[in-house]
């Protein structure tokens, strides 16, 4: 098989778990439950098929042999009627209708991120349920032992069942607030991907693609929301500049080195389109603001022209909206930039030192603006320095 | 499912309840609440519940009966009262604990309650 033929293989096993995955956490109210009546399937499908043949609708057969295994867990546990009446009907329905399944994906998406779920898991039982992942590689990006990942998603998934959280999208009223939870873990998924990216082969470097496969899930399924798009472009402006990161020798080269023919254009063009159509919804947001950062930074490598006071209007924007340690490291070191060193000095200044004490790129920025001004900047290159793990990062700041 | 709305409340409300100043207020946003809950036909039980220094404790310990004077946990805030409710899943239970005057400047615990355990086969 050629890569791309696994990587599309791949990318349909995966849309094709979340999907049945949803459809019978969404009737059975029960994420566990769900999914051991989905591997039962599997390996009954494995038993099967070989010997029958591959059914005309896989997924349809594989629905059916799922709900009669949830069915019959129910029964035997002797529990909920009610639940078995659900099923009963679900089943009819999807027999009836065995060409196209409905995608209650995005219920699922609500129920990982619910408030009521840790923060902290929210993600990894995304991974876990939307795209089948499972725990020992989830483990492995966010740098937890794999038993440890695997009793936190089984406590998240029980939380779930035994408090009775809704399987179904949230309200109007409510969906503003729900959505940003949703949208958050996404992009930490990406985060995880990304962080392990410098020196990290295979494996560990996949999420950037699952988190923008979330992305691109949760714009098809939720198209009215411009926050979703800004997310989707945020992470595909740094999709593009991800072969460019890297020079011929493997060495870091920074932004503002890079050569933009390196840049992904597909990329870039469809995050474009996507801003772009964000922005006819008029509701400014967090993503939507940096997406259009990293707009301005990809046109600044192609036309030369830095922008950088629109870039500042923006940072300064996102530090009201979204105060995030990197976006205000990033805010200070766009004001030295835009001609005001001094300031930017003091916007770092302000930091609390406590936060800032294991910040990589806090002290990356401080060493940067301190030589700009002519001061002596030896401490804050040597707290850098001990902070970079990446060694050809470590290199490039090395050689500076 | 039944969920447990446990209401906690600090003794600045405690001491609401009797002042004549605000208790028209904290009494008014209680009724009010609990009467949308009883049209709702919500309620499975409840009850409000004199302030925690007015609790005594019980603990067996080597066979000794300890009693002590004060409530289980000492803490800012103390169990003021609870509701039982039906609500369809942990989501309706919330908005109702949303609504209640405690979540506004106390909090609210939700819980399920146990099920029935399982007959015996």
């Amino acid at each position: 098989m050629t890569q791309d033929t696994r990587r599309s293989a791949e990318a349909a096993a995966r849309s094709s778990y979340g999907r049945l995955l949803a459809l019978l956490a969404v009737s059975a109210r029960d994420l566990a439950a769900a999914e051991d009546a989905l591997a039962e399937a599997f390996v009954a499908a494995l038993r099967s098929w070989p010997e029958k043949g591959v059914p005309d609708n896989p997924e349809a057969w594989l629905l059916t042999v799922a709900q009669r295994e949830v069915g019959r867990v129910r029964r035997h546990g002797g529990v909920r009627a009610a639940a078995a009446a659900t099923l009963e009907t679900l089943y009819r329905e999807s027999a009836e209708r065995t060409d196209s399944l409905p995608d209650r994906r995005l219920a699922l998406l609500f129920v990982c991120a619910h408030p009521a779920i840790d923060e902290a898991i929210r993600t990894p039982l995304m991974l876990q349920t939307v795209l089948g992942l499972d725990a020992a590689r989830i483990a492995d990006a966010f740098l937890v032992a794999p038993t440890t990942m695997s009793q936190r998603l089984v406590r998240a998934k029980n939380k779930i069942r035994a408090t009775g959280i809704r399987f179904a999208e949230p309200g109007p009223e409510d969906l503003p607030g729900r959505l940003e939870a949703v949208l958050d873990a996404i992009y930490a998924a990406y985060g995880a991907g990304w962080d392990a990216l410098p020196g990290a082969e295979g494996e560990i470097a996949g999420f950037t693609s699952e988190a923008i496969f979330l992305a691109r899930l949760l714009v098809n399924l939720l198209p009215a929301a411009p926050e979703a798009k800004g997310l989707l472009a945020l992470m595909l402006y740094c999709e593009a500049r991800a072969p460019a990161r890297r020079g011929a020798e493997g060495g870091f080269v920074p932004l503002a080195e890079q050569d933009p023919a390196r840049w992904s254009r597909e990329a870039i063009v469809e995050a474009e389109a996507l801003l772009r159509e964000a922005a006819q919804a008029k509701q400014f947001g967090r993503y939507q603001c940096e997406a259009a950062i990293q707009s301005l930074h990809v046109q600044r490598g192609i036309t030369g022209r830095g922008h950088w006071h629109a870039l500042l209007a923006l940072y300064d924007l996102l530090a009201e909206r979204a105060p995030s340690l990197g976006a205000l490291v990033a805010g200070a070191a766009v004001r030295a930039e835009a001609g005001q060193p001094v300031a930017a000095l003091a916007a770092l200044d302000a930091l609390p030192a406590k936060r800032v004490e294991h910040y990589q790129p806090y002290w990356v920025t401080r060493t940067h603006i301190l030589s700009r001004l002519g001061l002596d900047s030896l401490e804050a290159r040597t707290k850098a320095l001990s902070l970079t793990r990446d060694p050809a990062v470590r290199a490039h700041l090395e050689v500076r | 499912m039944q969920y447990m709305l446990i209401f906690a409340e600090s003794e600045i409300d405690f001491a609401k309840r009797d002042d004549p100043a605000e208790a028209p207020a904290y009494w008014g946003a209680w009724n009010a609440y609990i009467s949308a809950m009883r049209s709702a036909g919500v309620i499975v039980s409840g009850e409000g519940l004199q302030p925690p220094h007015t609790a005594t404790t019980v603990r067996l310990r080597n066979g000794e009966r300890l009693v002590h004077d004060g409530p289980y946990a000492d803490s800012k805030e103390a169990l003021g009262g609870f509701f039982v409710i039906e609500a369809r899943d942990l989501d309706g239970a919330l908005e109702w604990a949303a609504q209640s005057p405690a979540a506004l400047y106390g909090s609210v615990e939700v819980r399920p309650t146990l099920p029935p355990p399982p007959e015996a086969a």
